[in-house]
């Protein structure tokens, strides 16, 4: 041990001096990173730009070097981001009101101007955020509140993300999509609103079901009357004579059989049922 | 490792342990210088406050010199008396071939992977550069340092219950209400390399590419087609495409495999007022089933009528004038038979007409006198 120390002092300290030096100018870049050099605080260079056409593995990700003491490295995401912007109250343009929650997804595509401009991806979001709020509110500002519902959506989504991409590109980022996560009316009289007219509408729906409902049924009687009317016509039309004969006696039994009613007779002896009465013949 | 090696083997020499090869050529030094001064030993105790630090270093000196056994050995030196112990023939020492045999094993451990049927593997080398991607099977890749292997379930469905908890998520539909819907994502990673480098987050990026096609696909359509489930196959399968297309956009390589829509109901306030609709469907219902019921008695009853009167009429053809008597004094007979009657046989007399009422009302009221 001893003799190693004495007879390899200068080669290990030397080892050890290298070592360390290497420690300091290694950086290490995975695939999903890039990296900015910086000398003196100004960026210089980059490593492991994104680019889209790299496939994984071709890229300058791994073990990199820079210079120690005088240059410094500092890793910036290569991924896509997400900027998320806080609830925001929107006037529509027929003066509805909507809460919408929209996000952007961008990625850092020159990190070297985003580091002199931003300095990091999280000063890049808290830039773009109050941006994206503004176009936001502009775009959808112009449009009616059916228009955002639907199909004119993409289309002022579209807008708003080339807006927002325009300004995006001073920090050295692309925004590559800015999309509307929701779109509520906001709480209140809006929304108290809406339930109204929803209960309204429903009310109509069930009062309107009943009303057909008696409608039917109505018409379902009636028929059935008008057929009883032709089976009885039919029935009875075959001898109206008799029928009115063979309809009296009904009558007269259900009219006056009924045994609870009180009814007197006082029949004169003329009487057609007493006409055997006095023996004539 | 490179590194190692010469302080490995020159340890191994003086002593046994790399680790502590600085202590141990210390402790070669000391004894040796110190030796001298064990005899000094006995003459320090009454000086003992002055002379403990220096005494007690001593100590430790003596007790390394004793040899292997000493306590000192044994329990700082870890594995040291187990390479010191048995001696090679030829008094080499056991270390280098401990040494190589560790790492053989680290390399074999490290360079050989078993891949799961259902898994993918990112192979990058040291510093994070993406290596290569591996399927299934037994693989085998450089030791660890210089390449590690990131092994991860691409197969396995995963699943993303929006909302997350029991919450209300109200939609506005295309008619403007609003429906309160929760649905289940399912999905898996499709390439693992595109999904652990593309996206900063992955699973918040699948919520929300989800969120964005619902929400989309429930304003093109009516709260009706909605809440009646007969919009539910379009929606899930328009919600599917429209978050794989945006997936896709962000090459975040994320497989949709479906969406499925848990509920669709109205939004709690104005629950009963759907339900008031339903139950005036059953209303209109037992209203159309009463007039029903009438209908089917009221032609019954014709029909019968009609029935009883064309039996009657076929007698009253074969028959009319007989027919016709029988008849009537069969009415009369009964008609009469239950009624009171008086007979007025003398023109010109003009009926008293309550008498028999009068007379009914004395019975009434004798029995009732009884």
């Amino acid at each position: 041990m001893d003799s190693i120390w004495q007879n390899y002092k200068l080669p290990i300290i030397a080892i050890i001096v290298l070592a360390i030096l290497a420690a300091m100018s290694i950086v290490f870049v995975g695939e999903d990173e890039q990296a900015v050099v910086l000398q003196g605080g100004e960026p210089v260079k980059t490593i492991n730009k994104f680019n889209p056409d790299e496939p994984f593995g071709a890229t300058n990700a791994g073990i990199q070097w820079h210079l120690p003491l005088v240059q410094r490295v500092q890793i910036v995401d290569r991924r896509i981001l997400d900027l998320d912007m806080e609830r925001q109250q929107v006037l529509t343009s027929d003066q509805q009101r909507l809460q919408v929650d929209a996000y952007a997804r961008f990625r850092i595509i020159d990190p070297i101007e985003m580091v002199r401009n931003a300095r990091t991806e999280g000063n890049v979001a808290n830039q773009l955020a109050p941006i994206l709020t503004s176009v936001l509110r502009q775009e959808l500002g112009r449009r009616t509140f059916a228009s955002l519902l639907t199909a004119e959506r993409g289309n002022a989504m579209t807008n708003i993300r080339d807006i927002l991409d325009r300004q995006a590109r001073q920090y050295g980022a692309q925004v590559l999509d800015v999309r509307i996560k929701r779109a509520d009316l906001p709480d209140g009289t809006p929304l108290e609103a809406a339930f109204t007219r929803m209960q309204s509408d429903r009310q109509e729906e069930a009062e309107t079901i009943r009303a057909q409902g008696r409608r039917d049924a109505q018409i379902i009687r009636a028929e059935a009357e008008g057929q009883a009317a032709r089976i009885y016509a039919t029935a009875y039309g075959k001898d109206p004579d008799f029928y009115d004969f063979y309809r009296a006696m009904q009558s007269y039994r259900t009219t006056f059989q009924n045994s609870e009613s009180e009814s007197s007779f006082i029949l004169s002896p003329d009487n057609e049922y007493l006409n055997q009465f006095r023996g004539r013949r | 490792m490179a590194g190692k090696s010469p302080w490995g083997s020159g340890g191994g020499k003086g002593s046994n342990d790399e680790g502590s090869g600085g202590d141990d050529s210390t402790s070669g030094d000391v004894p040796s210088s110190e030796g001298s001064k064990g005899p000094r030993n006995p003459w320090l105790p009454p000086g003992k406050d002055r002379g403990e630090p220096r005494r007690s270093a001593s100590i430790e000196d003596i007790f390394k010199n004793r040899g292997p056994e000493g306590p000192r050995r044994t329990g700082g030196g870890g594995k040291g008396p187990n390479f010191r112990l048995p001696e090679r023939p030829g008094g080499k020492s056991w270390f280098p071939l401990a040494l190589g045999g560790l790492a053989a094993v680290w390399i074999l451990t490290t360079s050989v992977h078993q891949v799961a049927p259902a898994e993918q593997a990112l192979v990058s080398w040291i510093g994070g550069k993406y290596s290569r991607t591996m399927d299934s099977g037994f693989q085998v890749t450089l030791p660890y340092p210089i390449q590690s292997v990131d092994k991860e379930n691409v197969q396995e469905i995963r699943s993303e219950k929006i909302p997350a908890g029991d919450t209300q998520k109200l939609i506005l539909t295309g008619d403007q209400n609003l429906v309160d819907l929760s649905y289940l994502i399912r999905w898996n990673i499709g390439d693992l390399a595109l999904f652990r480098y593309r996206l900063a987050d992955p699973i918040e990026t699948v919520r929300e590419a989800a969120e964005t096609a619902m929400r989309q696909s429930v304003a093109e359509l009516e709260l009706d087609t909605v809440l009646s489930g007969e919009g539910r196959a379009e929606i899930e399968q328009n919600v599917r495409e429209r978050m794989q297309a945006i997936l896709d956009a962000y090459q975040a390589g994320i497989v949709v495999q479906g969406i499925e829509i848990d509920k669709t109901d109205p939004p709690e306030t104005v629950v009963d007022a759907f339900k008031d609709v339903s139950a005036a469907e059953q209303d209109a219902q037992a209203e159309l089933n009463r007039a029903r019921r009438y209908a089917q008695q009221l032609l019954a009853r014709a029909q019968g009528d009609a029935a009883a009167f064309d039996k009657i009429y076929a007698e009253y053809r074969l028959a009319p004038d007989v027919t016709r008597r029988r008849l009537y004094y069969e009415t009369m007979e009964s008609v009469l038979r239950e009624t009171d009657k008086t007979v007025i046989e003398a023109d010109g007399v003009t009926p008293y007409l309550p008498l028999p009422e009068v007379q009914r009302r004395n019975r009434a009221s004798q029995a009732e006198g009884q």
